[in-house]
C-alpha cells in the first residue's frame, strides 16, 4: 500500500522495545497517521526477547504489510525466533548497533541493506540515556515524524513524575534523529493536516467497550490468554457503570453465572479462548434451551489443546458453529478489524437480547492484542436493553415459552408478581413445565430455529464490496488483508469483490446468493489448516463457478501479497 | 405485610419422585420456611442442577431455574449478584453438589454470596438408578457400577464447607419437616453463604436409609468458633441434627459505585 511504512523493533527483555513502539504509535496518531501495532513474544511470563511490529499509514490500517521496511534492532537476543514474523526483504533496511555484534545470518540472508547506528554509545553519552530512545529518534527522522511529536508523547508519560527520565529520553531521541542522516535515504510518509479525532485502542479493549455500549452490565470470567485484556478492561469499567464483574473459579462457573444474571435481567457476557469455549459448550446449550440471552467472546488462538496461546488462528469456527450437542440454533458473529471489535460485540449483545439466544463472538489474538489508531467512533446513545419483557398477565397463567409468530416469547424477570416460571434445560411445554412429548419438542425446536431464521439482520450481516466476477470470500481478521489485496489487484487490472460474512450463524443463503451474483470464480481465504471456513461455506451456501482456497494455519498473519498472488493468477495476469 | 401460607409456594406440577422419597418432605419444609419468612413467591428464586432433588424448582411457585448438572451454585450466585433484591435458594443433591459440582461448592463457600444452599443428601445417584455418590459408604455393594463397593472414603460436606468458608453450616433430617423448616429459615436469615445438608432417604435404592429416623439426635447448640465446629464435625457420626456453625463474616458483594458515565471512560482511548 503506498502511503504506509512498516517498522519492526526487536531486543531483549528490558531493552524497551514495547515502550518505544507504543510511543511511536502515539506520536504517529498525534501526527494524523493511522497505525497498527502487533507484537510477538516468546513464552516467558515477564520480559524476555520480543519483537514489535508497527505499520503507519495515511489511511486506516487493517492488515500487516507483506514485508518490513525498517528493522530497528536494539540487540539480537534470540531474534531468530521472530525471523518469519519480521518478513525482511532486499528492500528492507536493518538498523543495527555494532556493539550488539554481527547481524545474525537469519536476518542478513534476506538481502536487506544494513546500516549501523551506535545506539548504546550515543545513549551512554547522555546521563540516564537509553538506547531504545536513540533508535526511536532515528526511525522517527527516517519516516518524517517530527521529533516534537515524540517529545509531546514523552512529556505526557514522564514529565510530571520523572523529570530526569524525560530529559534523558528527549536527549536520546534528538541524538538518534541527528544520527539518522547517516543511515541512508529516508522513507518519509506524508504528514496530513490533522482533522478527525483519533483513538488508540486494542481489539480486546474495543470488544469490552462494545459490550458495555451494547448494554452489558454483568461479566463473570476466568483469565485466559489472549482474552484476558477484555476482562481486565471490564473489571475496571463495569463497577464504574454500576455493573458487576466477578472472577469465577473456572469457565464452567463463568458462563453459568452469566446465565443466572441474565435470567435476572442483566445483559451478560463472558470472554475466553478456545480451551475455555470448549468447557462452556454444555452451558451454551442450556442458554439455547432456556432461551437466556448471553454473549461469549472467543479470542481465538492456535489450537488444538493448549496450542499456541500467544498467537492467532481462525480455527474455532467449527466448534463455535457446530460444537453444541442436540439441535441448538444460536448466533455466531465475527469482527473484521480492531475497530469492528467494538461494533460487532455491541451488535452481538443486541442480537442476544432481542432474540433471547446465546451469541458467540469469534475474535482472535491478532485483533485482540494488537493496538490500532482508528477514527474515533461516534458517541453512543443510551445503552438500552432490547429484551422483550412480558406484560403483566393479570391473573392468567404466564407462558414463558409461548409459541409466537416471530418465535420470541416475551420474558418475565424474577420480581415480577404473578409471572413465576421455571426456566429449564429440559424440553418443556409453553409454560416451562418439563415435557418429553413429541409435539412439544417439535414446537419448541421450530420456535427456537424460527426466531433466528426470520430475524432481519440488515446489512451488517456481511461486508460486500465491489462487483468483480472474482469473489474473495473470507471472514474475521483476514478481511483487512483481503481488502488490501483486492485494491492492489485492481491497480493491475484484475477486478475482484470482497464478501466477508460477519454473521456466521445462522446462515443467510438468499443474502449470500445476492452477494455472489455474477461471480464466476471464488477464492476462499482463511487462517485454518483444515479449511474450516471453506467446508462451512460448502455446507451452507451455493458457491458459483470455480472455487479455489487459500487456507493455512496460524500463527503467521495472512498477508495481502499472498492473496494478491492468487488473485493475479486467477485473473490470468501475467 | 400479606401473610403467606405454605401452599402459596407450591405449584401444580406433580413431582417425579418415588413414593416415600425424603424430598417430598424437604419441599414441604421449604414452603413452610418461605411462609414463615413472609417472602412473596415472586421475590424468591429456587435454582438447581440435575438429579432427582434438582427437580424441586418447578414444584414451587417461585421463580426457578433448572439448569445443568453441577452448576446450580454458579447460576444462583450470578443471579444473586445481579439481583441482590431477590432471595435465592440453591437446591440439589449430593452428586450434583459434591461430585460434578464440587469445585463450585468450594468456591461458593469461600465467596460467601448471600444465598442458601439446600443439599438433599441420599448417598446415591437416584435418577440414573442407583450408583454410588461422593457421600456413599465405601462398602455399599448394591450397585452394578460398584459391585464390590467403592472402597473410597465418603465426602464430608459439612466439614469441607466449614473449612472452605461457609458462614452457616447445618444438618437436617427430612423425617423432621418442622425442624428442617426451622433450620432453613435460620439459614436464610443468616447473612452470607448458608449450607443446609438435609439427610433425605432414597427408599428405592437405599432402603436401609429408612433406619435413619432411629439414628438421628439433636446436635449440641451452634458455635461461632470454627475450630470447635470442625472438631465436632470431624468426630460426630453424621447423625447430629441442627446448626453446627454460625459465622460472622460479611457477605461478599461486588464493588459497583456507578461513579462514571461511559463517555468519561471512553476518554482513555482518545489521542
Amino acid at each position: 500500500m503506498p502511503g504506509s511504512v512498516s517498522i519492526a523493533l526487536c531486543g531483549s527483555g528490558g531493552a524497551g522495545v514495547m515502550t518505544a513502539a507504543n510511543m511511536l504509535v502515539d506520536a504517529a496518531a498525534k501526527s494524523g497517521w493511522h497505525a497498527l501495532f502487533w507484537r510477538s513474544s516468546g513464552p516467558q511470563i515477564r520480559g524476555g526477547e520480543a519483537a514489535a511490529m508497527v505499520r503507519l499509514s495515511t489511511r486506516p490500517v487493517e492488515s500487516v504489510d507483506d514485508t518490513t521496511d525498517i528493522l530497528l534492532a536494539i540487540d539480537w537476543q534470540n531474534v531468530h525466533r521472530f525471523a518469519a514474523e519480521l518478513a525482511l526483504s532486499p528492500h528492507s533496511l536493518i538498523i543495527a548497533d555494532p556493539s550488539a555484534g554481527e547481524v545474525p545470518e537469519a536476518m542478513a540472508r534476506s538481502g536487506a541493506r544494513i546500516a549501523v547506528l551506535p545506539m548504546k554509545d550515543l545513549a551512554q553519552a547522555i546521563p540516564g540515556g537509553r538506547a531504545n530512545m536513540v533508535g526511536l529518534g532515528a526511525v522517527a527522522a527516517l519516516i518524517g515524524l517530527p521529533t516534537d511529536r515524540l517529545t509531546e508523547v514523552l512529556g505526557a508519560s514522564l514529565k510530571k513524575k520523572h523529570a530526569d527520565a524525560f530529559d534523558a529520553s528527549v536527549a536520546g531521541v534528538r541524538a538518534g534523529a541527528e544520527a539518522a542522516a547517516g543511515l541512508g535515504p529516508a522513507r518519509p510518509l506524508d504528514l496530513p493536516a490533522r482533522t478527525a479525532p483519533r483513538w488508540a485502542i486494542t481489539g480486546n479493549q474495543a470488544a469490552g467497550l462494545g459490550a458495555v455500549r451494547g448494554g452489558v452490565r454483568f461479566c463473570a470470567a476466568y483469565p485466559i490468554t489472549p482474552a484476558t485484556e477484555i476482562l481486565e478492561w471490564l473489571a475496571g469499567a463495569l463497577p464504574r457503570l454500576g455493573g458487576v464483574f466477578v472472577q469465577a473459579e473456572d469457565e464452567l462457573a463463568s458462563i453459568n453465572m452469566c446465565i443466572g444474571a441474565s435470567f435476572g435481567g442483566a445483559p451478560s457476557l463472558t470472554a475466553t479462548s478456545g480451551p475455555g469455549l470448549a468447557l462452556m459448550i454444555e452451558a451454551l446449550g442450556l442458554a439455547v434451551a432456556s432461551e437466556t440471552p448471553l454473549v461469549v467472546i472467543d479470542v481465538q488462538r492456535g489450537g488444538p489443546s493448549t496450542g499456541i496461546p500467544t498467537k492467532s488462528e481462525q480455527s474455532d469456527l467449527d466448534i463455535a458453529v457446530r460444537g453444541l450437542h442436540g439441535d441448538a440454533p444460536h448466533l455466531v458473529v465475527a469482527p473484521q478489524s480492531i475497530a469492528d471489535c467494538l461494533a460487532t460485540t455491541r451488535w452481538a449483545v443486541r442480537l442476544a437480547e432481542t432474540l433471547q439466544a446465546p451469541c458467540i463472538v469469534l475474535s482472535d489474538q491478532s485483533l485482540g492484542q494488537s493496538r490500532a489508531v482508528i477514527d474515533a467512533p461516534a458517541a453512543e446513545g443510551e445503552p438500552g436493553g432490547v429484551r422483550a419483557l412480558a406484560p403483566p398477565t393479570e391473573g392468567a397463567a404466564y407462558r414463558r415459552y409461548a409459541l409466537t409468530a416471530d418465535g420470541v416469547s416475551p420474558m418475565a424477570l424474577p420480581g415480577m408478581p404473578g409471572m413465576q416460571y421455571t426456566a429449564d434445560g429440559l424440553e418443556h411445554a409453553e409454560t416451562g413445565t418439563p415435557s418429553s412429548q413429541a409435539a412439544d419438542h417439535a414446537a419448541q425446536m421450530d420456535k427456537r430455529l424460527r426466531k433466528l431464521a426470520i430475524h432481519n439482520y440488515g446489512p451488517a450481516w456481511a461486508t460486500v464490496e465491489g462487483d468483480g466476477d472474482i469473489a474473495v470470500v473470507t471472514w474475521g481478521s483476514c478481511t483487512g488483508a483481503a481488502r488490501e489485496a483486492i485494491a492492489r489487484a485492481a491497480e493491475r487490472g484484475v477486478r475482484a469483490r470482497l464478501v466477508a460474512p460477519r454473521l456466521l450463524s445462522p446462515a443467510r443463503p438468499a443474502a449470500m446468493a445476492d452477494a455472489l451474483s455474477g461471480v464466476s470464480r471464488v477464492l476462499v481465504v482463511e487462517q485454518s489448516h483444515s479449511g474450516q471456513f471453506h467446508k462451512y461455506l460448502r455446507a451452507e451456501y451455493d458457491l458459483p463457478g470455480r472455487v479455489e482456497t487459500l487456507h493455512r494455519p496460524g500463527p503467521l498473519p495472512m498477508r495481502p501479497g499472498e492473496i494478491l498472488a492468487r488473485l493475479l493468477e486467477m485473473g490470468g495476469h501475467p | 405485610m400479606t401473610a403467606f401460607e405454605p401452599k402459596d409456594y407450591k405449584s401444580a406440577v406433580k413431582p417425579v419422585w418415588c413414593p416415600g422419597c425424603g424430598d417430598y418432605a424437604v419441599l414441604s419444609s421449604l414452603t413452610k420456611s418461605l411462609a414463615e419468612l413472609g417472602l412473596a413467591p415472586h421475590e424468591v428464586a429456587v435454582i438447581s442442577g440435575i438429579g432427582c432433588s434438582s427437580r424441586i424448582p418447578a414444584y414451587t411457585n417461585c421463580y426457578g431455574f433448572h439448569g445443568i448438572h453441577g452448576r446450580a451454585l454458579a447460576i444462583g450466585a450470578g443471579l444473586k449478584l445481579a439481583r441482590p433484591d431477590l432471595a435465592v435458594v440453591v437446591a440439589g443433591g449430593d452428586g450434583d453438589g459434591f461430585s460434578i459440582g464440587g469445585n463450585h461448592f468450594l468456591h461458593a463457600c469461600r465467596r460467601n454470596v448471600d444465598l442458601t444452599y439446600v443439599v438433599m443428601d441420599n448417598r446415591v445417584y437416584g435418577m440414573t438408578k442407583g450408583q454410588p455418590s461422593p457421600t456413599t459408604e465405601p462398602d455399599w455393594e448394591n450397585s452394578a457400577m460398584a459391585p464390590h463397593g467403592t472402597g473410597v472414603q465418603p465426602f464430608n460436606p459439612l466439614a469441607v464447607g466449614l473449612a472452605a468458608g461457609a458462614n452457616f453450616v447445618a444438618r437436617a433430617f427430612s423425617g423432621d419437616p418442622n425442624g428442617t423448616a426451622r433450620l432453613m429459615t435460620e439459614a436464610m436469615r443468616h447473612p452470607g453463604f448458608s449450607l443446609v445438608v438435609v439427610m433425605s432417604p432414597c427408599v428405592t435404592y437405599r432402603e436401609e436409609e429408612r433406619e435413619w429416623k432411629a439414628l438421628v439426635r439433636p446436635a449440641p447448640p451452634a458455635t461461632d468458633d470454627a475450630a470447635e465446629a470442625a472438631r465436632r464435625l470431624m468426630s460426630d457420626d453424621g447423625f447430629n441434627i441442627g446448626v453446627v456453625f454460625k459465622g460472622h463474616r460479611a457477605p461478599w458483594t461486588p464493588r459497583a459505585d456507578a461513579s462514571a458515565e461511559l463517555a468519561e471512560i471512553e476518554k482513555d482511548f482518545s489521542i
